[in-house]
C-alpha cells in the first residue's frame, strides 16, 4: 500500500464517485416519493400486474415483491439501484489498472520504486473507498426517503439493513470480475463499454433466469445472488449464493494480483 | 561490480522477436551508448531492465540486484526518460513533478525549480496544454529530479530543439561528472558520438558489437577525399580501400590499413586538395546496418 498512489487515485476518482452517488440518491429519493400513491392504489396496481404474464413480472422482479409494502416497493427500486452499482463497480474494476495503459501513464507509475502488488493494493483500496462513499450516500438517502415517505406503514429495519449491506458485497463482485477481465484481455481501450456490458449482461441474465425459472442462470449472476425479493421474503441472505458471489470476488482479485505481477506492460505506440 | 550486468537476455513477445541472447555490462560512471535502428530491440532492453516486461530467458542485474525479483529496490535509484512521454493529462506540471518526487525519500523542491529553470519549463501549465517538446522537458525534469544513480534515456532528444538539446546534454554531462551512470539509447549516431564513452550496437535483436567509441573510430576506417584533375578510380584500387565514389572531380573512399600506402599514391599526383579524416559513427555503422 502506497499512500501517494492512494491519494492520487482517490482524487482522480472523486468526480465519478460524486456523480454515481448523486444518481443513486436521486433514484431512491425521487422514486420512493411515489410510494404513497402506489400503496393507496395497491389493489388496482396488483390487479393490473395480474394481467401481465408471470414471466413478464418475473423479468422485472415483480413476482415476489408486494408493491404495497414499504420494503416491497423499496426492493423494486433497489433493482435499478443495483444496476447503477453494478456499472459503477464494473467501471472501477475494468479501469483500475488498465487506465494506466490506455492513457499511457503505466511507464511513469511502474518505473517508480513500488511493487506491482503495492500499486494494485493502493488502487483497490482507493476504489473500494469510493464505493463505500457511494454506499454511505445510498444508506442515508434510503433511510431519509423511507422515513419521509412511508406514511403510516411499518417495515422491518433489519431487512432494510440486509438489503443495504448486500449493495456493497454486490459491488465487490463487479469490481473483482471487471479487474480480472481487464487483465485477461490484451488492452482495454475504453472502460465504459466493458462496464456497461458486464452490468447489463448480468441484469439480463437475471431477468431471463426469472422468466424461465427452471433454467439455473441464477448461479451466474449476482442480481440473483442478492435478489431483494428473496431477502425480503426470508428476512435473510440466500447464504450459498451470497458465498458464491463473495467467493468469485475474492478469487478474481487474487488472480488479478498474480496476473498483474506477471504482466508485460505494452510499449507506447 | 558492474552497474548493469546483462547475461544472455532474451525476450519474445509471443512469437515475435524482442531481443535474443543479449549480453553486456555497464560500469559505474560511464555513459553507455546503445545504438540501433528502430525496432532493433533498444526499448525492449530498457523495459526489461526497468521490470516493465519480463524476460523469456537469461538474466539481468542492476546494482547487483535481479530485475525480475528486486525491481522496486532497483528503481529507487533510477531515473527514466521514455521515448514517448505521456502523463496524467488533467494534472498541472508542478503537481505531476511533486507526485513523481513523492515516491522517493527527501525534499526535491529546490532541485525541481533548478531543473525547470534550466529547461525553461513552466510549472503552472496543464499537461494537456503542453506541446510534444514541452512534455519531453517534463520528462527530463521528472527523470532527474530525485538525483538517481543510474539514468535510462530512451531516444531522449526527439522533439527538443537544438538549443534545448545542448542544454540537455550539458545536464547529462553534469550528472555524469557527479558519478551518475547513463544508459543512452538512440538511433541518431551523432549524439551518441558527442556524449558516450562506450557503445553497444544492436541489430535485429542481437548485440552486433560493443566497443570503445575511440577505438571504433580510430582502429577502423579513414575517410579520404582527394580533389585533382583527371582522377581515375582505378588509381586507388589497392587493398583496404572500399566505397570508392567519384563526383565532381573529387574522389571519396574509406581506407583501412597502413595510411602510408595511400599517401604514396597521392604523393605521385598533383592534387588540388586532400582531406583525411575519421569517419563519423554514422558512416562506420552503415557497415553494421547493411
Amino acid at each position: 500500500m502506497n499512500t501517494n498512489i492512494f491519494r492520487h487515485e482517490l482524487r482522480s476518482r472523486f468526480k465519478s464517485v460524486m456523480v454515481w452517488s448523486l444518481a443513486v440518491l436521486l433514484l431512491v429519493v425521487l422514486f420512493f416519493g411515489f410510494f404513497q400513491g402506489f400503496a393507496d392504489e395497491a389493489d388496482l396496481m396488483n390487479q393490473m400486474l395480474e394481467k401481465f404474464p408471470r414471466e413478464m413480472r418475473a423479468a422485472f422482479g415483480l413476482d415476489n415483491l408486494d408493491l404495497a409494502s414499504v420494503l416491497g416497493f423499496y426492493g423494486f427500486i433497489f433493482i435499478f439501484v443495483q444496476l447503477c452499482l453494478a456499472i459503477q463497480a464494473g467501471n472501477y474494476g475494468f479501469g483500475l489498472v488498465s487506465i494506466e495503459e490506455s492513457e499511457l501513464t503505466a511507464d511513469f507509475l511502474l518505473t517508480k520504486p513500488v511493487s506491482r502488488t503495492a500499486v494494485m493494493t493502493s488502487k483497490l483500496v482507493a476504489a473500494v473507498t469510493g464505493l463505500i462513499l457511494t454506499n454511505l450516500v445510498l444508506w442515508v438517502g434510503s433511510f431519509l426517503a423511507i422515513t419521509g415517505f412511508r406514511g403510516e406503514r411499518e417495515y422491518e429495519l433489519k431487512t432494510l439493513i440486509l438489503i443495504l449491506v448486500s449493495g456493497f458485497l454486490f459491488q465487490m463482485f463487479f469490481l473483482g470480475v471487471g479487474l480480472l477481465i481487464s487483465l485477461l484481455v490484451k488492452r482495454v481501450r475504453s472502460v465504459t463499454p466493458y462496464g456497461l456490458g458486464l452490468g447489463f449482461g448480468m441484469y439480463v441474465l437475471s431477468a431471463f433466469s426469472g422468466m424461465f425459472s427452471d433454467v439455473k442462470l441464477e448461479i451466474l449472476t449476482p442480481f440473483k445472488h442478492f435478489d431483494p425479493g428473496y431477502i425480503i421474503q426470508n428476512n435473510a441472505f440466500d447464504a450459498p449464493l451470497v458465498m458464491l458471489s463473495v467467493g468469485v470476488a475474492i478469487i478474481s482479485i487474487t488472480l488479478s494480483y498474480w496476473l498483474y505481477n506477471r504482466r508485460d506492460v505494452p510499449a507506447v505506440s | 561490480m558492474s552497474i548493469i550486468d546483462v547475461t544472455n537476455l532474451t525476450k519474445y513477445y509471443g512469437k515475435s522477436r524482442g531481443i535474443v541472447d543479449v549480453s553486456f555490462q555497464v560500469e559505474e560512471g560511464e555513459i553507455f551508448g546503445f545504438i540501433g535502428p528502430n525496432g532493433a530491440g533498444k526499448s525492449t532492453t530498457i523495459r526489461l531492465l526497468l521490470s516493465l516486461i519480463h524476460p523469456t530467458s537469461g538474466s539481468a542485474r542492476v546494482f547487483d540486484l535481479d530485475v525480475v525479483t528486486q525491481g522496486p529496490e532497483i528503481r529507487r535509484n533510477i531515473g527514466y526518460l521514455p521515448s514517448e512521454v505521456y502523463y496524467y493529462e488533467g494534472m498541472k506540471v508542478i503537481d505531476l513533478l511533486r507526485y513523481s518526487a513523492s515516491f522517493f525519500p527527501g525534499d526535491f523542491t529546490k532541485r525541481m525549480h533548478e531543473l525547470s529553470e534550466i529547461m525553461e519549463l513552466e510549472l503552472n501549465r496543464r499537461i494537456s496544454d503542453l506541446s510534444y517538446g514541452n512534455k519531453k522537458k517534463v520528462g527530463i525534469v521528472q527523470g532527474l529530479l530525485h538525483s538517481p544513480r543510474l539514468l535510462f534515456l530512451d531516444e531522449p532528444t526527439a522533439g527538443l530543439d537544438p538549443l534545448m538539446q545542448r542544454k540537455f546534454f550539458n545536464l547529462i554531462r553534469e550528472e555524469n561528472a557527479r558519478g551518475v551512470t547513463v544508459f543512452f539509447s538512440s538511433h541518431i549516431l551523432g549524439e551518441v558520438q558527442r556524449l558516450c564513452t562506450r557503445v553497444g550496437i544492436i541489430r535485429e535483436g542481437r548485440m552486433a558489437e560493443i566497443s570503445d567509441i575511440r577505438s571504433l573510430q580510430q582502429n577502423n576506417y579513414k575517410k579520404v577525399r582527394v580533389m585533382a584533375e583527371g582522377l581515375d578510380a582505378d588509381l586507388f584500387q589497392i587493398p583496404g580501400v572500399t566505397n570508392i565514389q567519384v563526383e565532381d572531380g573529387s574522389l571519396n573512399f574509406f581506407f583501412k590499413g597502413d595510411i602510408n600506402l595511400v599517401l604514396q599514391k597521392i604523393g605521385g599526383m598533383r592534387v588540388e586538395d586532400v582531406t583525411i579524416e575519421e569517419p563519423t559513427l554514422e558512416e562506420i555503422f552503415m557497415h553494421y546496418y547493411e
